[in-house]
């Protein structure tokens, strides 16, 4: 099987075989004079690779029809219910769902100069592009060493966001895979870790700030998996703060995180509107 | 098609019982039921990879076996104790009755999982695993009784050689057996077929597996594949007579078969 140049299969650390494929990949040569139904298949076919080709926005797009994406969110929504580390699920249901929350996002974006600057410029923020020694470096409470702080201490690594592939619009996929990236400044910004109980802090903060569904659900499921004193915890104290910090802040995809490492995230916090987290351990 | 088939291992079984709604065993039972194995037949299953066709192979032959020894016990009516105790001991060790099943596949993952079903389950005698290719099989001529291969010859790429080493590999009067998607071709059939295979097939492969891509491919392969008469007349060209073919649900599978004489 010939591989295309530059991609190769691999796997994200959670263990999910990402394997950037195409049609054209997955084909075996046919080397029979194909009688197979005919020629006009073997023309049909060629016809749909074109259109498939034309069709495929952005590396990693699949273009589905709207039965396939209800399917979709219907399959990923109680997949990811039934499996909490199926984040693949989650993902996909976020992207299925999206159709209203991404423009409006976007338009946000655009109304905003800081907004329209991420838009145009579409900086990724992974490994690769990020300086870690030199945020390392950077004083304690600034935005970059807290991020960093955040990274090592819950063990995440900003490359193990999955590229969108059923969002039909590339400067959606955009968008939507700017707010994945930035999931992880949100719990620095808000304190809070990856466990179960921080986890739906940050999306109630999200469902608020972006109105995805896909943020909406597991705001409301979420908790369903979670201690009685955890439960008591997140109604009485976290989540209006949330919600109060989400009602307050501005737009958080308008903020190029990459130029404000040195900023202070007390500084940051108050300037986009975000309050201060209870004085809670999650 | 090897990485297609190294990401799909672990959640094969899981996606043709959520693909087919479970009928796919049917699909396979029958398949046992017309190959009707007497002990002491050597079955190779080609690209067999998770054991299905083995493992049914192995439950039909034991319960033959078991009918045999039944029936051989009623004969024996008339004999001392003694006589029939040596019997029983004789036949203790054979509840196969010398049946074997060589499973054969070009995927070491699929073989992997095989192997671990055959442990969870208990099967433990007569089984062999054999990496190889289809289209080059490791063994020698004349060896088997049966050749199967069960919704795998639709992977290969010249279909034309791996029928060929069928007919090298199987005795004189063996029986080669194919279970296959193949064509539909009452229309209103065809177009529910279709609507499911391309809604439906990739949107569980994404969901239960997390690989769209694989199956997709999967229901274009199905599509590309020859029908009925045609692979009935590739299997002719191979050597093999009185081939025929038998549709199941009106053609979305098809179990083809043909002897070495």
């Amino acid at each position: 099987m010939r591989s295309r140049s530059g991609t190769r299969p691999t796997e994200d650390s959670r263990g999910l075989h990402v394997q950037p494929v195409t049609r054209s990949d997955l084909q075996p040569p046919e080397p029979r004079a194909s009688h197979c139904n005919g020629d006009s298949v073997g023309a049909e076919e060629e016809e749909e690779e074109e259109e498939e080709r034309r069709y495929q926005l952005y590396p990693g797009h699949i273009p589905t029809s709207p039965l396939q994406k209800a399917l979709l969110a219907a399959g990923s929504a109680v997949m990811a219910l039934c499996d909490p580390y199926r984040h693949d699920m989650v993902a996909v249901l976020g992207e299925t769902t999206g159709c209203l929350a991404l423009p409006n996002l976007r338009d946000k974006m655009k109304h905003h100069p800081e907004g329209h600057r991420i838009l145009q410029e579409r900086p990724r923020i992974r490994l690769s592009t990020l300086d870690m020694a030199r945020l390392r470096g950077l004083p304690d409470g600034s935005l970059g060493r807290e991020y960093v702080r955040f990274l090592e201490n819950n063990k995440v690594s900003p490359d193990t966001r999955m590229p969108p592939k059923f969002v039909d619009d590339e400067e959606l996929a955009y968008v939507i895979q700017r707010y994945r990236e930035v999931h992880d400044l949100m719990h620095t910004l808000l304190g809070m870790p990856t466990n179960m109980l921080g986890e739906v802090v940050v999306k109630w903060f999200e469902a608020i700030q972006t109105g995805l569904p896909m943020c909406v659900l597991g705001a409301a499921f979420g908790p369903v998996r979670l201690s009685a004193r955890k439960l008591q915890v997140l109604a009485t104290e976290l989540v209006p703060w949330a919600i109060r910090s989400g009602r307050n802040a501005s737009c958080i995809l308008n903020v190029y995180y990459e130029q404000r490492w040195e900023q202070p995230v007390e500084s940051l916090r108050e300037e986009i509107g975000i309050f201060p987290p209870p004085a809670i351990r999650v | 098609v090897y990485q297609v088939f190294e990401s799909v291992a672990k959640k094969y079984d899981i996606m043709n019982d959520s693909m087919t709604l479970g009928i796919h065993r049917v699909w396979k039972d029958i398949l046992m039921h017309k190959m009707n194995p007497s002990p002491g037949t050597l079955l190779l299953d080609v690209a067999g990879g998770t054991g299905d066709i083995a493992f049914r192979f192995i439950n039909y032959v034991r319960s033959v076996r078991e009918r045999q020894l039944q029936r051989k016990l009623k004969h024996h009516q008339n004999l001392s104790w003694q006589e029939i105790s040596e019997s029983y001991q004789e036949d203790k060790f054979k509840s196969l009755g010398d049946s074997q099943v060589v499973v054969c596949d070009i995927n070491k993952e699929m073989l992997k999982v095989g192997k671990q079903k055959a442990q969870h389950l208990g099967y433990s005698e007569g089984l062999s695993w054999v990496l190889g290719n289809a289209e080059e099989l490791p063994f020698d001529d004349d060896k088997f009784d049966v050749y199967t291969i069960a919704f795998g010859i639709r992977n290969v790429t010249r279909i034309d050689l791996a029928l060929q080493e069928a007919y090298r590999v199987l005795k004189p009067g063996g029986r080669f057996l194919c279970l296959e998607f193949s064509h539909v071709s009452n229309p209103l059939l065809s177009r529910l077929y279709d609507l499911y295979s391309f809604q439906v097939i990739p949107v569980l492969g994404e969901v239960i597996a997390g690989d769209w891509k694989s199956y997709q491919y999967l229901v274009e392969s199905i599509r590309r594949f020859p029908p009925q008469e045609e692979l009935k007349a590739m299997i002719e060209d191979a050597g093999f007579l009185k081939v025929d073919y038998q549709n199941l649900n009106l053609g979305i599978v098809a179990i083809h078969s043909g002897f070495k004489l």
